[in-house]
Formats: structure tokens, sequence, C-alpha cells
């Protein structure tokens, strides 16, 4: 036993600040984004899905489904936007129950820094993610006869809806991750929510057209709400009430799974 | 229970320093006091016990599930216990959790490095998550590449790495902070030998700089190689600790091996040995044509064994007497042979094996 090792062991470990919790974030986020650009086969596949889902509703289901007052594809095309970034999300679960499987959470877990950071620094690359492809549908939405016809701003606000959407979802699926903690059944787990959300809702036809018991839930869930006031951010309908109900949807959401998936986060480990 | 682990580790070049330090024992690197934790149904730690001295390395020697990882998960603020009370340098992992994470490095079982980072880019994160600044982590950084020879690999992904390199990196990463105390979970498992004894080499040049280390091992060898105490671990319980020399002296006996030329001389060169047995029965292990005992007095217990079995007609193979290994204490205190280990007693089931 030497004297050097008492010493060592006598060292006062610096407190944490808000500055070194930041820093953490950055470190934690420029990883993830790393791994996002490293597995450009991941990026694609979460531009896969949404792509098919435009295609087939603008030239194989479209013909078939009258809204009055709007093109169709003016209609489905914002929904579409808002099922990439959910579609984007579910690799956070993925992810996040890789990396409890790994032992990468118990290496993260036993360092010094913010417990909040590893999550945040997740869910901030995944956001950028999910902007990306939403950056890449909105292109493919104007190249199949998308149109705009609100002025730049409304737009801008709307297509900032979409992306806290994205958001609020993506701390859903980092729930998801942390709870079944296996990649395979985290990808099952999050695909099924997914499904309920955007079909049973006003994205692909009006809410109207179903039947009764289904139009009490389709009407109210917050999928619903967000479209609704998307579209008429784009498109410029009504806007009513409907902006201020999605926001306090996508914060609700977001501020509620945040809290779960700490929680969960402290708890868990491979 | 907690026992002083004395350290026997060869300090001569210091040894002024070295008995200043033992005058002031005491503070303890860690000190673990009746920790239980259970899963479930399972007691994964029953009322664990053990201390570690400053600069001294310990050992945890147990075979899979013996709840090895789970102290080691409890040590680095991963589990918390149901009950007991665990402290790294004096602090509670309970209560003082933010500042333990900052005093110790973590080695894991399962190499947790992240396959599509460099190795580098690996390192500069542990550095960074260790609240070094950036010219402090990237110099680190350089140094434990160095030292862990990955400086060629340095910039390729992890996923292109070798096991052996993929540990090296891992302990390189619990090595970016200075952590005064390294937890080791397994630090080899699965190595090839000279990988091994370069993680060995590598261990021991970081307690000679003054690092405590309590590392996992299924491995008798390296507990006996690297470490200064041995707590042996069984179905989360302790069920020995000391020194190699004094866990073999505690057996108090060493070990006669007889190897018969012909199987069905076995049985019978058993019972011709029985009366020379001191302590547990003999072992008959009928794939290597082998029976062994615990005796003393060695030379006269070797002779007479020749004199016994000769006049009994038994041709044999070879007959020796050893030192007890680990693996016999092991196989003394638990009932059964260490399953991890290479030079296992085997004892496969089916063989007549009696104890």
């Amino acid at each position: 036993m030497s004297d050097l090792a008492v010493q060592r062991l006598s060292v006062q470990p610096d407190s944490m600040s808000l500055r070194l919790a930041l820093r953490d974030f950055y470190g934690m986020t420029r990883r993830n984004l790393l791994r996002i650009i490293r597995t450009p086969q991941l990026l694609v596949l979460s531009i896969v899905q949404p792509t098919i889902i435009l295609l087939l509703f603008r030239y194989v289901l479209g013909g078939a489904i009258r809204i009055p007052g709007l093109d169709y594809v003016d209609y489905v095309v914002p929904a579409i936007f808002l099922e990439a970034v959910l579609i984007g999300g579910m690799t956070t679960a993925l992810t996040l129950a890789q990396d409890l499987q790994t032992g990468m959470v118990d290496r993260f877990r036993s360092l010094p820094m913010a417990r909040s950071a590893f999550l945040a620094g997740r869910t901030m690359a995944d956001l950028c993610r999910s902007a990306l492809a939403l950056l890449f549908m909105i292109g493919l939405g104007l190249l199949v006869g998308f149109r705009f016809h609100s002025p730049i701003g409304a737009c801008l606000v709307g297509i900032g809806l979409i992306i806290l959407f994205g958001y609020a979802f993506i701390w859903v699926y980092a729930c998801v991750g942390l709870i079944v903690q296996d990649p395979q059944t985290a990808q099952i787990a999050a695909i099924l929510p997914m499904f309920i959300l955007f079909f049973a809702s006003s994205a692909v036809v009006p809410v109207a057209t179903m039947p009764g018991w289904l139009q009490a839930f389709a009407r109210n869930q917050p999928a619903s709400v967000v479209i609704n006031a998307v579209r008429a951010l784009f498109e410029g309908g009504p806007l009513s009430s409907n902006l201020w109900q999605a926001v306090a949807w996508c914060l609700g959401i977001l501020v509620f799974f945040f809290v779960i998936s700490l929680n969960l986060y402290r708890r868990a480990t491979a | 229970m907690v026992i002083a682990a004395s350290a026997t580790r060869d300090v001569s070049h210091s040894d002024a320093l070295n008995r200043d330090s033992q005058s002031e024992s005491g503070f303890k690197a860690i000190e673990v006091q009746g920790v239980t934790k259970r899963f479930g149904p399972n007691l994964a730690l029953d009322d664990v016990s053990l201390s570690v001295e400053p600069g001294s390395v310990l050992a945890l020697l147990g075979p899979n599930g013996a709840g090895k990882t789970t102290l080691i998960k409890v040590l680095t603020t991963l589990v918390v216990p149901d009950a007991g009370v665990a402290r790294v340098a004096g602090r509670d992992v309970q209560t003082d959790a933010k500042a333990i994470r900052s005093l110790i490095g973590l080695a894991g079982q399962y190499a947790s490095v992240d396959d599509l980072l460099t190795g580098r880019e690996n390192l500069e994160l542990v550095g960074l998550l260790y609240h070094l600044d950036r010219a402090e982590y990237r110099r680190r950084t350089g140094d434990a590449l160095e030292r862990m020879t990955l400086t060629g690999a340095a910039d390729r992904p992890v996923k292109t790495y070798s096991g052996g390199m993929r540990r090296r990196l891992d302990l390189a990463a619990s090595l970016i902070g200075r952590a005064p105390v390294l937890l080791l979970d397994e630090p080899t498992t699965g190595l090839d030998p000279r990988t091994r004894n370069d993680l060995w080499s590598f261990i021991q040049e970081l307690v000679d700089e003054g690092s405590t280390v309590l590392l996992t091992t299924q491995y008798m060898e390296e507990a006996e190689h690297l470490a200064d105490t041995i707590v042996l671990l069984d179905t989360g319980r302790v069920v020995a600790r000391g020194t190699a020399d004094q866990l073999k002296d505690r057996i108090g006996a060493d070990v006669l091996e007889v190897h018969v030329a012909d199987s069905a001389d076995l049985q019978r060169a058993a019972t011709l040995l029985q009366p020379l047995r001191e302590g547990d029965d003999v072992q008959i292990d009928p794939d290597l044509k082998q029976v062994s005992l615990r005796v003393t007095g060695r030379v006269d217990a070797l002779l007479a064994a020749g004199r016994e079995l000769e006049a009994g007609g038994v041709a044999l193979d070879d007959l020796a007497i050893r030192r007890p290994s680990l693996d016999d204490v092991f196989l003394s205190f638990t009932g059964r042979p260490s399953s991890g280990s290479a030079t296992a007693t085997t004892d496969t089931p089916g063989s007549e094996a009696r104890r």
C-alpha cells in the first residue's frame, strides 16, 4: 500500500454545474449523431416507409377519396410529413434498447456525467435525423404535386409544429426502449401505437367517414389535432383553437414522457 | 465480519513510504458491510462484507451467478442494495453516488465500448464525460491508446477490432479519468493467454501507480497472479477470504494424485488409499484415470501410497504430490469444482466421484 494510493483517494470531486451538464449533453449528442451518420442504412429505412405510404395514397388510393374544397394531395401530404417524424422516432426505441443490451448504459451511468444528458443527447440526435427525413419528404411531396398555399411564416410554424410533435414522440419511444430493453421487441412494440395514431386519425381520410365509435377517438387524439393544425397552417384553412390545442398536446406528451424516461433510466441497467 | 487485506506486494523501492502508510491504515478504499441484494426470488448478494486497502488488489472469485457482477454494480452505483452499506473512498454509494462516479473507473465484462465510434472517439467521449477539458482528455486519450498498444488502430471504428483489442480499449476507457479505484468485471474472460498476460501487466502497472483495484474473475490463476486478497463468492455469499497462501493453508493438506494404468483399478486404488486421507473423501475421476485425495506429511504419504498400491497390485502411470491449487480451495469451500477454471478438476456427470 502506498501513500500515493491514499492521496489519490482523497481527491475532492468537482460538483455538477449547468455548464458541465450542457457539455455532457453536447458530448452525447455528438456521439449519437456520429452513430447516425455511420449507419446510413437506418436513415434510408426511416425514409422508405413514409415514401411508400406517400406514393400509395397519392397514386393508388388517392383517386378514390374526395375531400370537399381541397385537392387530396394537399390533404394527405402534410399528414405523411407527420408520419415520417413518427416513424423516425421509432429508431429511438431501438437504439436505446441496444445501448442497454450492450452495456453502454452501464458505462455512462458509472461516469460522473449529468444523468439527463444521456437521454437528452439521444433524443436531440434523433430529432436531427427526423428533421432530415422531413426535409426529404417535403422535397418528395413537392415533386408529386403538393403545394404550400399559405404565407411562408405560417408554413414555417407548421413545419415547426411537425418537428415538435416528432420530438414529443421521440420521448414516448425512449420510454418504450427503456421498458422493453431488447432491440427486436422494441421495434415491434413501437410500431403498433404508431399505426393506431396515424390511421385512426384525420390523416388519410376525414374522420366523418368513420363509424361513430371510432370518430370520438379519431377526432380528439393528438395526431388528428396536430394534423388539422398543420393543414390549416399550410393550406390557409380555419385555424381556430387548433394550433394551441396541438402545441398543448405536444408539450404535454413531451413533459410527461420526459419525466417517465428519466425515472426509467435511473433504474435501468443491462 | 470485515478482514483487512494485508498486502504482500513488493514495494521495496519505497520502503519508507510503505511504513508510513501502513501506520495510517483504517482508511479503506472500498468497504462493504452486510450488503444484500435480491432480484425477485434470487438472492444475488447475501450479507456480503469485505474491504480493500488503498493501493491493493482484491479478487472476487466465483462461478457464474455467484453475485460478482452484482457487487460491482453496487459499487459503481448502478444497483442499490436492499440492505447493508457500501463505501468507496469513504463515501456511501447511496448518498454520495455522484462523487463516487468521479472516483471510479469501470471496465465491464461485455466490453462496453461503442462499436460505431473509433477507439479515439470512444476515449475522448469518456474523457469529456469525466469533465476533463479538451486538451487534457486529448492528451490522456493519446497516452491510454499508446499504453494499450492501440495507437495504430485508434482511428478505426471499434467494430473492426478483435476481442482482445476491444477489451484493451474498454480498460483504456476506465483509465481516462485517472480514477483511484478501478472496478474490473471479468477483465480477461474469453481472452487468449497472451492477451491475458498483457492485461495482467497493465493492471499491475496501474496498481504500482497507486490505483486500488477490485476485480472479478472465474480464473484461479488470475486471482493468484494479481490479487493481494482473494474473496471466494458462491451463490451470493462469501465462503472464504484471505491471501492465496492463507486459503491454501486453510485446507492444511497437500494433494496426492494417482494415475492408474487401467481404469478397472480405480475403485480398488481408492479403497487402498482411504486410510491416508485427511479431511475430504477420496475423489475418483474416470476420464483422467485419476484418484486424488488430501494428505499430510508429504513424502511419508507419497511413500506409503506407493507401498499400498504396489502391495495391492495396482499398476500406476503416475504418482505425484502437489500443493493445493486454488481449484482445490474452491472445491473444499463450496463443495464443487470451479466451473470457470481451465484447470478445474473435472467432475463430469455420471462419474463415480464421491464427496
